[in-house]
């Protein structure tokens, strides 16, 4: 099978070709906007049959996403951190429309201080919209999970809207070999969109979006979604057995490497997954029986696929990519979630790692594995910890000295 | 759709589109005025809503429209009527949707959405050359949160969150926002200002709205019962005099060439459009305020004598 060396923005956008988008409203962020540039190029070359508007804001971007989707059509759009941030009120807003839309986000850490780098407060910011969530590892995956997505969206069981999540730099702008599915066999996958629930026609007059008043009316629509969400792990299920069959490629909604018979094992998202899977390799080779544990579906959260991937395990570290102040590592809440009523939970340590895009060096990696060796007999488990080198302490030191600050 | 001008208000068609017993408040002229325009527009339409009182005419289950309706946010529906407009177009375009499904989409706000919070969607939808409506109920304040200032209140309205007292007696102290000249610079086919007060001329305006595709927008003042504190039997009066007085200038703008539709033949003193509201009781007692009655009554005068030597206007 022909691969092409493709960078994640690619892979998205050749994800949003195959699956024959009808419309596109966009507004540019760095390390987004190549998405969006690929898509205005393909459809004003005509090889995309598709309605590009770059609009005013992002959160006139999501309204417009939100309200071409109410009225039947397939819609794409792509962000990426303060952007994000920027239409968060619409996010909610657009989920409980219950529209099928699929949106990128291309992760970068949130200001202050701005950056450009990744991590992953910007999408788990989201995490409780209403939007399911696919976070990738790789280019391939983008693209797939892009043509998943739509299939999930759109499936009358959940019809929520789905963000896709890839690291800025790591993966949107690093090149890696992607097969670019035939588009018979997306066809097959995933059949032109045919809005039963909402659309707009003058012959069928519909009140969209309507408020509501009281507490158990608003509480029925909101559990509305919740179950919805929740249906869409067997929904999933099925979604990528056929992808499966159809592609030859799998995605479950989490993915172990290495993980059957290890003791300690490193939970990661996104494509510094990669990294941690070289670390286990590197300490199985040191005799530790180390895996990793990728979560990929984070909304709905699959906590059952969880704890059986990790229950009976000596120790379980989360390295959470994101941090959630004043708390700690927001995924090792949602894994403790998973596992606390277990009789043999592990261990379970905490890491904050790769904030604005820092690189976890293998050092870094070895000491977590220590930390795990470590944590048994020890019985208390110490405090969520930071990732940071020695070097990077010193580097730091003769910044704050320019600055006139040490 | 018949564009030529109605003479008299018998011609007002008097089947009515909105059906009676809304939520919002007796005497609202926002109400009053959006009765008229949905004569005009018909019952193919799409309303989309910004956060404001006229959310609260869709609550579910109840619509009182024969139209349908998409509620936003507060500073967006300009941005939904986008996704609209270009959704039934592709699903026209690509044979999905009779045409005869179409729809007009109609944006419908307050003057927070339209003054403030929205007032860069609402640019962007009209810089694009959207192909919309706007109808805009100004009535001067945030009304669905009690009336509180907006950049559409005027000089010396009282507000709850600009109170006339010792430190500021006159209420309010900056001058209403001037919302028709800044739609205006982006020189969209159609602009108006309208007034329930005068539905021959509102109607007109819409009908002529219809022959241009783009961006038709419509700024009502809506005289408003509970914020203005007036008699709920009042709103029509009070909207006429608004006319009268020349403190509602009602005017539309072709592709940004603006003239006056309805000129006030003896134009009146503006006190008798301000001493019946509550808003601007402060102005009257416990003692008249004369400072600021001129200053109003002198921001009037100069609006006219600026519009005759700008055009020229048949009294
Ligand atoms: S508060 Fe004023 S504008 Fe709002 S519904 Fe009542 S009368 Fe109309």
């Amino acid at each position: 099978m022909m691969k092409e060396m493709l960078t994640g923005n690619a892979a998205a956008a050749w994800g949003v070709r195959l699956a024959e988008v009808d419309y596109v409203p966009a507004y540019p962020i760095t390390p987004q906007t190549e998405i969006i540039e690929t898509l205005a190029k393909w459809i004003c070359d005509g090889v995309m049959e598709a309605r590009f508007v770059t609009v005013d804001s992002e959160h006139s971007m999501i309204t417009a996403a939100g309200a071409a989707s109410a009225t039947g059509v397939r819609v794409f759009t792509a962000t990426s951190s303060q952007g994000l941030l920027y239409g968060f009120e619409m996010l909610y807003t657009v989920a409980g429309w219950r529209v099928p839309l699929v949106m990128i986000n291309v992760s970068r850490g949130l200001s202050a201080p701005i950056t450009l780098e990744p991590d992953h407060n910007d999408v788990l910011a989201a995490r409780d919209s209403g939007f399911l969530q696919i976070h990738c590892e790789t280019c391939q995956e983008v693209l797939d999970s892009i043509l998943m997505a739509y299939r999930l969206a759109e499936d009358e069981r959940v019809l929520l809207p789905v963000l896709v999540n890839m690291d800025g730099f790591y993966l949107s702008f690093t090149r890696e070999p992607v097969e670019i599915p035939d588009i018979k066999k997306v066809k097959r996958f995933l059949p032109p969109y045919q809005p039963k629930h909402a659309f707009f026609k003058a012959s069928q007059p519909m009140a969209q979006g309507v408020a509501v008043i009281g507490g158990p009316v608003y509480s029925y629509f909101k559990y509305q979604m919740h179950l919805a969400s929740r249906k869409a792990l067997e929904v999933y299920k099925e979604v990528s057995d056929e992808f499966k069959e159809i592609f030859g490629r799998a995605y479950n909604t989490i993915e172990g490497y290495m993980a059957d018979d290890a003791e300690y094992i490193l939970v990661m998202t996104n494509s510094f997954s990669t990294l941690g899977k070289a670390a286990v390799k590197n300490a199985r080779s040191k005799g530790i029986k180390a895996g990793l544990l990728r979560l990929r579906l984070l909304r709905p959260f699959p906590e059952k696929d969880i704890f059986d991937a990790i229950i009976g395990k000596k120790v379980v570290a989360v390295l959470d990519q994101n941090i959630s102040i004043g708390k700690g590592g927001i995924l090792y809440s949602e894994i403790s979630s998973a596992i606390c009523n277990g009789k043999e939970s592990p261990l379970l340590l905490s890491f904050v790692g790769g904030l604005g895009g820092k690189n976890i060096s293998p050092e870094e990696f070895e000491f977590i594995f220590d930390s795990m060796i470590k944590a048994i007999g020890i019985g208390e488990i110490p405090a969520s910890r930071l990732l940071y080198t020695e070097a990077e302490w010193k580097e730091m030191d003769s910044l704050k000295k320019m600055a006139g600050k040490l | 759709m018949n564009i030529a001008p109605i003479k008299s208000i018998k011609d007002i068609p008097t089947e009515e589109d909105i059906f009676p017993g809304t939520p919002v408040c007796a005497g609202c002229g926002g109400l009053l005025a959006l009765r008229h325009c949905l004569k005009v527009l018909g019952k193919k339409v799409v309303i989309v809503n910004a956060a404001g009182c006229f959310t609260l005419l869709s609550i579910y289950p109840f619509t009182p429209f024969q139209n349908s309706w998409l509620y936003t946010a507060m500073a967006c529906a300009p941005a939904g009527a986008q996704g609209i407009r270009d959704a039934l177009d592709i699903l026209i375009k690509k044979g999905r949707l009779d045409p005869e499904e179409d729809l007009k989409v109609v944006v419908l706000t307050g003057d927070g959405a339209a003054y403030d919070i929205g007032i860069a969607s609402t640019s962007g939808a009209i810089y694009r050359n959207l192909d919309f409506y706007y109808i805009c109920y100004d009535n001067e304040a945030y009304g669905n949160t009690g009336f509180q200032w907006s950049g559409a209140t005027p000089f010396a309205s009282k507000t709850g969150t600009t109170p006339a007292g010792r430190i500021s007696p006159t209420g309010t102290e900056l001058s209403k926002k001037n919302l028709f000249e800044i739609w205006k610079s982006h020189k969209p086919p159609y602009l108006a200002t309208i007034s329930p007060a005068h539905p021959v001329d509102l109607i007109n305006k819409f009908k002529k709205a219809e022959q241009y595709k783009g961006p038709k927008l419509f700024i009502n003042l809506s005289p408003c019962p509970p914020g203005w504190a007036t008699d709920t039997s009042y709103t029509a009066r009070l909207a006429k005099l608004a006319v009268d007085t020349g403190i509602w200038a009602l005017k539309e703008a072709v592709y940004g060439e603006a003239r006056h539709t309805v000129i006030p033949r003896r134009v009146k003193p503006v006190e008798e459009y301000l001493k019946g509201q509550g808003r601007f009781a402060h102005l009257f007692k416990p003692s008249r305020q004369e400072d600021a009655l001129k200053k109003i009554q002198e921001m009037v005068d100069r609006y006219w004598n600026e519009a005759r030597k700008a055009e020229v206007i048949k009294e």
